[in-house]
């Protein structure tokens, strides 16, 4: 059992703020991913949350209870390094046991407790070893084993795949959501891979400069992105945006024209837009299909052939590159005449301010 | 890059030349020892070997009470500098302020003062604490003389060892001690050990204080090689024979740590 609650915690570095005012619920057993570009202040929180660092403001909760001053040992919640931050000088049993050594707790106790992590974790062959006799799949493991002995609160996991190869990192992915499963634990994660953050979380927290710029679920930051800079990092390939002007707005949405002329109709409210105003258009690019009688009419500049995917990187009429993504493999060839329709449910439109225009419809599954 | 013969040829001489050169006042006072007091400032090479300078040092002084007061000291001396060091390198590796560099250089300064320069007023010290002469008082000294260097060593071990290893620690549970006692020290051990021996070493052969400091009660092996040096002029087989015996234990010690010792100064350069 355990919910945090953020109260506009703030964090600065001498006269630098980091954090600006954040406010989150957590709540029991939840996965949460905080999700943002380098240097956005996501391991920084993490962090504070932790008691590595100071909180210069705020109020952090731990189930209701005031832990500002608490120092990490007493929160009750485990850490798990983007360095896995073993210690080099002990086995993997001792690595494991350390928290509950301190703790006072008895060697039959301890060694029942790493004998279930490590059956948990799949680590029962490695625990006389050291950590450099590990490969970084083990090693990962063990961090997390040293975690789970202590049956803490909250699990905080700080960027803890970014070490491993792709393959590996796939794997990990799963593990760690099994894991979630297995524990019913509180789990805070952050990475700045927004797969990891799409796959795993139960919501994502998006940061950027210290500040929450949405937190919902995956889905509904994929569907209903509240600004541009989540509709930009949310998804990949990245959401194509282009500048438009509004043409007129309807009970069925607005319409917008690029710059070249073709007219697109969005499905989003229209309220305090005016004809003429500029917007940004937003359209995934699965929301792109290649139609003879589409409306945007462009010449294919790369194709990137994944095999299940193709992924077109087109220059459409006025020059703007756009991403077209196909199902299956595609013939298109680079040099391609091609012309584009739209998915208008795939599109969305943000005012000059970089808002989103609220979508008419609600995605089903982001309800 | 492989060396050319030349290059080898170069760095072989160069090697074994400063070996030699740094090892022959030890070899030529050793060969001094064994021989008579007539043939002592004569360079012949070949002479009878004796041990009648080692008799009567023996019988004019009481070797193994200079030999106890120098244990005592030296090992004393590097404890208590240990002690104070290894807190003093945690917080400046691990909590570092502002003025950390600048304590650093600081501390590292005092060294570059001449030593003679504070002989006063530490001997009126000494003497209105009544520790003139004693065993505390070397250590006290030894310890503050080494307390800098002991401190910068520490430091530059501590400053290998990730941060993160720490916060692991902390998260775990451990308090400060404990991040020092389980994780730190057992991670420096190769840098804290060669610390220390670099420590003993500086105050075995430690000279200045012991001789200004000491009288007779907690005199030092220093204090013994000099009291052979003055009263009824040199007498070098003599001289030679209690220098010998009072480098004698440093020299054995330093063979059979140079391991630890070496292993310790390169650590992290190699990693």
């Amino acid at each position: 059992m355990a919910t945090l609650q953020l109260r506009d915690i703030r964090k600065s570095f001498a006269s630098v703020e980091v954090i600006k005012g954040i406010n989150l619920e957590i709540g029991d057993r939840e996965f949460v991913v905080f999700v943002g570009p380098s240097g956005c202040g996501k391991s920084t929180l993490l962090r504070m949350i932790a008691g590595l660092e100071e909180i210069t403001s705020g109020d952090l909760m731990i189930d209701g209870k005031r832990i500002n001053r608490v120092g990490p040992a007493d929160r009750g919640l485990a850490m798990v390094f983007q360095s896995y931050a073993l210690y080099p000088h002990m086995t993997v049993r001792q690595n494991m046991a350390f928290a509950l050594r301190l703790a006072g707790v008895s060697k039959a106790e301890r060694d029942r407790k790493v004998d279930e992590a490590a059956r948990i974790l799949q680590l029962e062959p490695y625990l006389e070893r050291r950590p450099k006799d590990l490969s970084g799949g083990q090693r990962q493991r063990v961090a997390i084993g040293r975690a789970i002995v202590r049956q803490p609160k909250v699990f905080l996991f700080d960027e803890p795949l970014s070490n491993l190869d792709a393959a590996l990192r796939g794997q990990m992915r799963i593990e760690l959501l099994r894991l979630h499963e297995e524990l019913k634990a509180t789990m805070i994660y952050v990475t700045h891979d927004q797969v990891e953050a799409m796959t795993m979380a139960d919501k994502i927290v998006v940061l950027r400069a210290g500040v929450v710029e949405q937190v919902g679920t995956p889905l509904e930051l994929y569907h209903h992105p509240a600004n541009l800079f989540v509709a930009g990092f949310i998804g990949s390939p990245r959401m194509n945006l282009m500048p438009a002007r509004v043409v007129k707005s309807s009970g069925t949405g607005i319409s917008v024209a690029l710059p070249s002329g073709p007219e697109i109709l969005v499905p989003v409210e229209g309220a305090g837009t005016a004809s003429g105003d500029a917007v940004t258009l937003g359209i995934r690019p699965e929301g792109l299909r290649i139609e003879p009688s589409g409306a945007i009419a462009g010449t294919v500049a790369l194709v990137e052939r994944l095999g299940g995917l193709t992924l077109l990187h087109v220059t459409i009429e006025g020059g703007e590159p756009v991403t077209v993504q196909i199902e299956g493999s595609d013939a298109t060839k680079a040099r391609d005449q091609i012309r584009l329709a739209v998915d208008p449910a795939a599109c969305h439109l943000f005012d000059k301010a970089g808002q989103a225009l609220p979508q008419r419809a609600r995605h089903p599954l982001a309800a | 890059m492989r060396e050319t013969p030349m290059q080898r040829l170069l760095s072989f001489i160069l090697g074994w030349g400063t070996a030699l050169l740094l090892f022959f006042p030890i070899a030529w006072m050793v060969l001094t020892s064994f021989k008579s007091e007539r043939d002592a400032t004569s360079p012949n090479l070949f002479f009878t070997p004796s041990l009648d300078s080692y008799h009567e040092v023996f019988a004019r002084a009481d070797y193994l009470s200079f030999a106890l007061n120098s244990v005592v000291i030296s090992v004393g001396g590097t404890v208590v500098a240990l002690l104070f060091a290894i807190p003093a390198a945690y917080a400046m590796a691990f909590h570092p302020t502002r003025r950390t560099r600048g304590t650093l250089l600081w501390m590292l300064s005092t060294k570059m003062l001449p030593p003679v320069g504070v002989l006063v007023p530490i001997y009126l010290l000494f003497r209105t604490a009544g520790l003139l002469d004693t065993r505390s008082g070397l250590v006290a000294i030894y310890a503050l003389m080494n307390l800098p260097i002991v401190v910068w060593m520490l430091f530059t071990f501590y400053k290998e060892v990730p941060n993160e290893i720490l916060e692991a620690g902390r998260m775990d549970g451990a308090k400060t001690a404990g991040e020092v006692w389980f994780l730190l020290l057992p991670l420096t051990l190769p840098g804290v050990a060669s610390t220390g021996l670099l420590s003993l070493i500086l105050c075995w052969n430690e000279a200045f204080w012991s001789l200004n400091l000491t009288s007779a009660g907690a005199a030092p092996l220093t204090a013994f090689i000099a009291s052979f040096s003055s009263p009824e002029g040199l007498f070098f087989a003599k001289l030679s024979a209690a220098s010998t015996m009072a480098v004698a234990p440093i020299l054995v010690f330093g063979w059979f740590s140079q391991r630890q010792l070496v292993q310790g100064l390169t650590f992290g350069a190699v990693k």
